[in-house]
Order: C-alpha cells, then sequence, then structure tokens
C-alpha cells in the first residue's frame, strides 16, 4: 500500500487520469446522503498563536470547516501545517487563540467524554488489564462497574481482542494496542472520534490491516472520524473527504471530496479516482515542501563523491 | 574482553557468580590479612614475656619495639620474650567475629545493665520504623501533590530545598528540649532526615509520569480527583515504591546520630559500649548485623514490588 515515498510515483501519466473533481454517481450520492446528516462538528475562524509580543507565530489562521455525522475527515498537510494542534485544540487539549469549536451545536471547552481521542503514541494505562483500559472511560463518567465491564467486552468483541481482555497493555502487539486505544475511546460512545496520526507508529503491513480495520469499525457504529496523518494513500483510502491544510501559517488550502467508491479495498490504491486524488494532494503539498526545501539550502549537489569514479551503484 | 561491553547485559549464571564474589572478595580480602602472618600483621602479640619485666602474656606491642627488645635481651644474654605476629585489637579475625555473632544471641550480656544484642536492635528497628513513617505519612502525599500541581511546587519547594541542607542532627539539641531525652526526639531526627528529601525526590517522580497518560485519560473525561487517584497516583507507584526503599536505607544512616541524642540507646549504644571496652569483635558482629537486616529488608521489599506491580517494565529489565 505504501507507494507514498516511491520514486515511481512521479511517473504517473497525469494527463491521461481524470480530474479528481470527477465522481462516478455512486460516490456523487453517498457524500449528497452524507452532507444531508445533521452537521457535528463545527469549526469557525479557528485562530491559535504561539508565543508573545514580537515572537508571536501563528500556528492555525482562520481555520474553517465542518464534518458531518458519520462522516469520515481526513486532515493533511506539510509538516509544521499544525495539524496536531488542529487536533489537539478539538479535543480541548489546547487552548484556542481565538474562534468557535461547535459541537452538534454548542461551543466546546476543556476536554470531555463526548470527543473520544486516540494518540500517535501508545496511552493505554499499563497498569490496567485490557479490559479495564476499555471500562476506565465509562467509570470515571459514573457508569456502574458491571454496565462498564459488560460494554467493554462487547467492544473488545468488536475488534476481536475479547481473548486479551485480562492481559496487560505490555503483553500486546502495536496494532493491538491501538485497536484497544481506539475501543476505549468508543465506549464513552462519543458523537466523534479525533484520531492523531494513530497508526504513525506501526509498520507498514499492520498500518495496512488497521486502516481496514478502522473502516470496518466506522462502517459499523454511529461514529464521526477526524483523522490526521501525513500519509497521503492513508488519507484517501480512508475519508470520505480531505481537509488539505498548507503550513506557516496554518491555513485550510482545499476540501477535497475523494471520488473513489466505497467499499474500499488495496485495489483501489492504483485505481484512476485514486490516483488522480493522489496527483492532487502531491500538488498542494509536495510542491509547497520542496520550496521550503530550497530555502533549508538542503541540495543533494552538493554531496561531494567519496567513492571510486569506477565505483557506481546506478 | 567479552564480559565488559558498554549497557549490555550479562547471563544470569555470570549474575549469581558475580553477585556471589561481591560478598566473597571482601572477605578473601579480610582472611588474608587475618590468617597470613606476613600479611600486615604491624603487631605482636606475646607469649611469653621472657626477661622484659614490664611485658606481660597477652600484650600485643609494635613488632620494631618487640625486635629492639629481643635485640637488647640477646646483647645481654638474657632470656627474649616470645610472641606471635598479630593485627591490632580493632581487626579481629572472621573466626572472632564469627564467634562473636553467635555468643552475642546465646551468652548473656557481660555487663549489668547491659542489653543483648537482639534487643538493642529491636529498640533501633522501632525507632526507624516510627520515624520512618511519620515522614511517610506527611511526605508521600505532600510529593506526589507538588508533583501534580506546579503552583504548590512552587510554593513549598524553594523552602525544601532550603531545609534540606540543613543537618538533621542540629536540631539534636532543640529537639531534645522539646520531646525529652528518650525516643521521641531520637524519631524527630530520622523525620527531619527523612522527609525533605522525601517531598522532593516523589515530587520529581510524579513529574515523570507520562503526560500523555493523563492526556488521554482527560479525554476520556476524567475530572480533577479522579485525574490524581485514577491516573497519577497508580501511574507513580511502581517508582514510588522504589523512592521508598531508597529513603529507608537514607532512614538508617541517621539511626546512628539520632541514637546518640538523649539518652544513649538501641544499637548505637551497643556498639559504643562494644568499643569501649575493646570487645571489637562483638561491635563488628552488630555492624554486620545492621547490614544483614538492611539489605534484607531492602530484598523482601523488592520481592514484594514485583508482585504488587506485574506490569511494571522497570522492575522486568533489572530482574
Amino acid at each position: 500500500m505504501n507507494i507514498h515515498g516511491n520514486p515511481m510515483n512521479q511517473f504517473v501519466p497525469t494527463p491521461l487520469l481524470p480530474s479528481y473533481l470527477e465522481q462516478s454517481p455512486d460516490v456523487t450520492a453517498r457524500l449528497d446522503r452524507m452532507k444531508a446528516r445533521e452537521v457535528i462538528l463545527d469549526v469557525q475562524h479557528l485562530n491559535k498563536l504561539f508565543g508573545t509580543g514580537e515572537h508571536t507565530t501563528t500556528a492555525l489562521n482562520d481555520i474553517n470547516f465542518s464534518t458531518h455525522r458519520r462522516e469520515f475527515l481526513c486532515v493533511v498537510g506539510p509538516s509544521g501545517c499544525g495539524k496536531s494542534t488542529l487536533v489537539r485544540i478539538l479535543a480541548g487539549l489546547e487552548e484556542k487563540t481565538s474562534g468557535q469549536v461547535l459541537l452538534k451545536g454548542a461551543p466546546v471547552s476543556g476536554p470531555g467524554s463526548d470527543r473520544g481521542m486516540v494518540f500517535q503514541g501508545y496511552t493505554l494505562f499499563p497498569w490496567l488489564t485490557v479490559k479495564k483500559n476499555v471500562m476506565f472511560g465509562p467509570e470515571v463518567n459514573g457508569h456502574g462497574k458491571y454496565a462498564a465491564e459488560q460494554r467493554a467486552l462487547q467492544w473488545l468483541q468488536l475488534v476481536g481482542l475479547e481473548k486479551f481482555a485480562d492481559a496487560y497493555p505490555h503483553q500486546l502487539s502495536g496494532g493491538m494496542k491501538q485497536r484497544v486505544a481506539i475501543v476505549r475511546a468508543l465506549a464513552n460512545q462519543p458523537p466523534i472520534l479525533l484520531m492523531d496520526e494513530p497508526f504513525g507508529a506501526l509498520d507498514a503491513q499492520t498500518r495496512c490491516r488497521m486502516q481496514t480495520h478502522l473502516l470496518e469499525i466506522w462502517r459499523k457504529i454511529d461514529i464521526t472520524i477526524v483523522f490526521i496523518t501525513h500519509d497521503l494513500d492513508e488519507a484517501i483510502f480512508l475519508a470520505d473527504r480531505i481537509l488539505v491544510l498548507s503550513a506557516h501559517p496554518g491555513e485550510v488550502q482545499e476540501l477535497i471530496e475523494v471520488p473513489v467508491s466505497r467499499p474500499r479495498s488495496m485495489a483501489q490504491l492504483l485505481s484512476p479516482p485514486f490516483l488522480a486524488t493522489k496527483a492532487r494532494l502531491e500538488e498542494l503539498i509536495h510542491s509547497k515542501a520542496a520550496e521550503d526545501e530550497e530555502e533549508d539550502g538542503g541540495s543533494y549537489e552538493m554531496i561531494t563523491r567519496l567513492t571510486s569514479v569506477t565505483d557506481n551503484v546506478e | 574482553m567479552r564480559w565488559l561491553q558498554v549497557l549490555k547485559p550479562i547471563t544470569p549464571r555470570a549474575r549469581v557468580v558475580l553477585g556471589g564474589l561481591s560478598f566473597v572478595l571482601p572477605i578473601v580480602v579480610w582472611c588474608i590479612v587475618s590468617y597470613v602472618p606476613f600479611v600486615w600483621h604491624p603487631q605482636v602479640f606475646i607469649t611469653n614475656p621472657g626477661s622484659v619485666s614490664y611485658l606481660e602474656r597477652g600484650m600485643r606491642m609494635d613488632r620494631s619495639a618487640f625486635d629492639d627488645e629481643v635485640k637488647d635481651a640477646h646483647d645481654e644474654n638474657r632470656a627474649p620474650p616470645e610472641g606471635t605476629p598479630s593485627n591490632p585489637i580493632y581487626l579481629p579475625a572472621p573466626h572472632e567475629v564469627a564467634a562473636a555473632l553467635y555468643t552475642s544471641f546465646t551468652q548473656p550480656p557481660v555487663s549489668q545493665d547491659g542489653q543483648w544484642l537482639h534487643q538493642s536492635l529491636w529498640h533501633s528497628i522501632q525507632i526507624i520504623f516510627w520515624g520512618f513513617v511519620i515522614s511517610s505519612i506527611i511526605g508521600v502525599p505532600l510529593g506526589v501533590i507538588c508533583g501534580t500541581y506546579s503552583a504548590l511546587a512552587r510554593l513549598n519547594e524553594p523552602f525544601i530545598e532550603f531545609f534540606r541542607y540543613l543537618p538533621a542532627p542540629a536540631f539534636g539539641a532543640l529537639a531534645v528540649a522539646i520531646l525529652g531525652i528518650f525516643d521521641g526526639p531520637k524519631i524527630t531526627i530520622i523525620v527531619i532526615g527523612t522527609l525533605f528529601q522525601q517531598v522532593l525526590i516523589i515530587a520529581n517522580t510524579t513529574r515523570k509520569l507520562d503526560v500523555n497518560l493523563v492526556e488521554a485519560a482527560l479525554t476520556l473525561g476524567t475530572k480533577n480527583a479522579k485525574l490524581l487517584s485514577r491516573v497519577v497516583i497508580p501511574g507513580i507507584l511502581p517508582d514510588l515504591y522504589r523512592d521508598q526503599r531508597i529513603l529507608l536505607g537514607w532512614a538508617w544512616t541517621y539511626l546512628i546520630v539520632a541514637e546518640l541524642i538523649g539518652t544513649t540507646s538501641g544499637i548505637t549504644w551497643f556498639i559504643t559500649l562494644q568499643a569501649r571496652y575493646q570487645h571489637f569483635a562483638n561491635m563488628y558482629a552488630a555492624i554486620i548485623i545492621i547490614g544483614i537486616i538492611g539489605v534484607g529488608t531492602d530484598m523482601v521489599l523488592a520481592l514484594i514490588g514485583r508482585r504488587l506491580f506485574p506490569w511494571d517494565r522497570t522492575l522486568a529489565k533489572i530482574a
């Protein structure tokens, strides 16, 4: 799946691809159904400044977007575009400088059980078993121990980890830990799940399986997902719509409707709509990133040859 | 140099062997110094005074002085003194200490107001116990709270930082004036010696808690008090337990000072008394027992810790 980063990619014959704006009727119909559903998260004129006085930097500048119920929204952008800051503000872990975040029409402040979050690092509580980790949310929110336990077991069944209910997190693999982290967040039954590069620390194959897995969960339960990633393939594979941010300052460049039909499969990775979307994202993100790189002075031509002239690898 | 590699773990067999050697080697050195006559032995133990009037059987004297006496006796055709090379009285041989260790539990104490070794020890252990418990009752919660809330840390820690440099024994006279001459001031010295370090160490341990765990708990809807009781405290518990083990060791180092305050008591009194009568073997026996109790307690606590915190990876790494 990881075509991203493969130089072959640059030779995709872009002129032959359809426009990423072209949608097949089933995709249009599905997106129309989605847009007809009520708005869950509404972000209005969101700004975030870091520092004070002369040292102020703008991390996020006038961010506007909204997600509908059961939408899968991915947020991509070059490093330093503030996508992590954005999701942390949505989760209430960081203060916004100005603007509004509305959840089902009501402004949110501070973290709460109405927004689930999955982090990039492993954040399962190491002193609790898998089952007790999943019970944590319902328990601190005043549900009885018995109810919490029943619910936790159901959730673990959903992700096929009921066998590991009494294991400790350190006994699980990375992928399993993140599956538990997802159901731990879902056990509170929040309307929205925020995910900050949740599969970033996993190896390529595991990541692939986790993406399919996540889509299965999303398909089966009533949840809206905001998913941060820097992996463009991952974003296209998962999302209904992709919010593209630019860096310095972090601004919305485009909100792309993904023209790839559902259900998704790995085979679609080479389909024309997928490649067209990918080409558009590359254009938006990497052209800008390349400019930044030139500013760094990071040209490979400068590297002096340190091997014999007859000793060639290419 | 396959066995000297930077930060490489060693095999279980090597662990056992080296662990044993760390005790065996010092004992071997002690044996060599005690039993090999030409190693050190700066004195002579008189077995027969000969014609030298001021010598007595059982005396020890410097070898050079003894040699002079022997030479003089030869020159003057008198009977020379006889003796065997010996170490000073303050370095008894291992078998003497072992014997003292045994008799200290079997024979009643020599002096009239003498206490058995185990009575002295028991008194010392009680002082340590109460000192450490009182210190922990104040220090552990204060440390956790300082580590959790930066504002409270700033309010407390600068003063504690200052206070911990004041040597605990300096408060001895004050403690006696307030609490009398018996166990009160002794326990107080242990508390003063332990408490301030305890607050700072536990506050630091608390600050090392993975902030991601706290954030995860926040997004799950955890609030104030529950954040402390359900995330911070369980999260630091294995490290806090380790800190307590180290601090208990520190409490022991304050024991000797504490017991010299007011009426000398406990193991310190026993050691001082034995040294005064030059029963150095008894003194070493007492010192060895303190060591055994200290290491033994720590090993038991380590084992209990492994049972209490099966999820703790730091412990697994050490084991």
